[in-house]
């Protein structure tokens, strides 16, 4: 539930187009926030088990923030978290029904990582943040935003797993004829040497954009005051 | 002995083979956030193997006299209730919500307990006792009992259960405790800036995954060894 990134909520609270941008990409759940690390390094190995996991999580995420913020104004504060992961834990049950229900294949690969779901610090902390104090719009949008970002990081690292591990990308072949596909990126070891390099390079990428930042406003000023 | 043999292969597995942080990927969150000394590692580590067992202990039960497909309640309350003695009653359905539940009110439960008759401990780790409820670790270790519940030919007692789960809970103390000892030597060293923080546990983390890879295939010598020595 720690988050690292901190929410930038000015007194009024932003709006909920403000709320799915945030979500998206300046407090990216993956590479800002270090949420949920557990399916993000476990079901990357390919992208058809990446994208339905980010679907169920979506729909899960998306589902307990309506319910909490529906129930904001019943919540007792000392009752608050088993509240959330009852919810949560309903919402779960759904989805892994449905997905063994119509993608059986799929929800078998996946295993323990669909109930794993509820565990998800990413739903939690959002129901906790976010959900539990604003209206129903705002959740909404909330819940969309981070669960698109949550997509965008599982879909990136599986890209680079799958490209490089099976030459593949969503089962399709890529790579040109006789790449050696190397093996590591698709067994455990891959995927978290894959998310570190991936973390250091959004951390360099958005430390390069906001030096870029800083040098055009000082050239502004510069050229300003001559 | 074939149980006992059975019983330490189960104990293995779940500590090196496949370990649950570094094969598994759960349990990655106090993994990386707890993991900057190695006594707070350890202590960490000793409270996730403390409250895995009793929870699985209780899910357990659960899953076997409420949940599992021809568990003994609901067939009987089914019966008592003039059902048909041949319809096989499935309660599965409801195992997460009651897992998570379990698993709730165990940790606070511990907790006060802790917190009222030891109040030494609980200075020692009761500051992560909250943290283990969103840990994915604890609800793994019941989800993989209840995978092995399902055929009611071929059910695990409560010896596996708890051996998967302190299996589970060794293994977990042993990679953050690793870490953290390598953490705190790579506070001395010059790391790229890009890298500080987590990129560069991760990257840790991968080598001792690979590390861990090597464990493969021991359970086949134990389990001869074992069966040799036993009999």
């Amino acid at each position: 539930m720690s988050s690292k990134g901190t929410v930038n909520v000015s007194e009024k609270g932003p709006t909920a187009l403000e709320r799915f941008i945030n979500g998206v990409l300046p407090e990216n759940p993956i590479y800002r926030q270090l949420l949920g690390m557990c399916p993000t390094l476990a079901v990357t190995n390919a992208m058809k088990p990446a994208v339905t996991m980010a679907a169920a999580t979506a729909f899960v995420l998306i589902c307990s923030n309506i319910m909490v913020s529906l129930l904001r104004g019943l919540l007792k504060p000392h009752l608050r978290i088993l509240v959330f992961t009852l919810t949560i834990a309903t919402f779960v049950t759904i989805a892994d029904r449905f997905l063994a229900a119509y993608v059986y294949e799929m929800s078998k690969q996946l295993g323990p990582y669909v109930p794993l779901i509820i565990v998800n610090c990413l739903i939690i902390s959002r129901a906790e943040i976010c959900a539990s104090k604003q209206h129903l719009g705002v959740a909404i949008s909330d819940g969309i935003g981070m669960s698109f970002g949550f997509g965008l990081g599982l879909a990136t690292i599986a890209t680079v797993r799958e490209l490089l591990g099976s030459g593949t990308w969503m089962g399709l072949h890529v790579m040109p004829a006789g790449w050696p596909n190397w093996g590591i990126m698709v067994l455990p070891p891959g995927a978290f040497i894959t998310l570190g390099l991936l973390l250091a390079v959004a951390e360099h990428a958005t430390r390069r954009r906001a030096a870029t930042a800083i040098w055009r406003t000082v050239r502004m000023l510069w050229s300003w005051r001559h | 002995m074939e149980t006992l043999t059975g019983l330490v292969v189960i104990l293995i597995g779940a500590a090196l083979i496949n370990n649950f942080v570094l094969h598994y990927f759960v349990g990655i969150c106090p993994f990386l956030g707890v993991s900057r000394r190695v006594d707070t590692a350890f202590g960490m580590g000793c409270a996730v193997t403390f409250v895995i067992s009793i929870s699985t202990l209780l899910n357990w039960a659960f899953t076997y006299f409420l949940l599992r497909p021809g568990a003994p309640l609901p067939a009987w309350v089914w019966q008592s209730l003039g059902g048909s003695a041949q319809r096989q009653i499935d309660l599965s359905v409801l195992s997460y919500i009651i897992y998570i539940f379990v698993i709730a009110s165990s940790v606070q439960f511990v907790e006060m307990y802790v917190r009222r008759f030891f109040p030494p401990l609980y200075k020692s780790f009761g500051v992560f006792l909250p943290l283990i409820t969103t840990n994915c670790a604890i609800l793994f270790a019941s989800l993989e009992v209840l995978k092995h519940m399902q055929d009611p030919a071929d059910l695990w007692g409560l010896p596996q259960a708890l051996a998967l789960a302190l299996g589970g809970g060794i293994g977990f103390t042993l990679a953050i405790s690793l870490m953290a000892g390598i953490r705190e030597e790579l506070d001395l060293c010059d790391v790229p800036r890009a890298l500080r923080g987590a990129g560069i546990a991760l990257i840790v983390a991968g080598i001792m995954a690979m590390a861990f890879m090597g464990f493969a295939g021991v359970e086949k010598g134990v389990e001869t060894a074992l069966s040799s020595f036993l009999r």
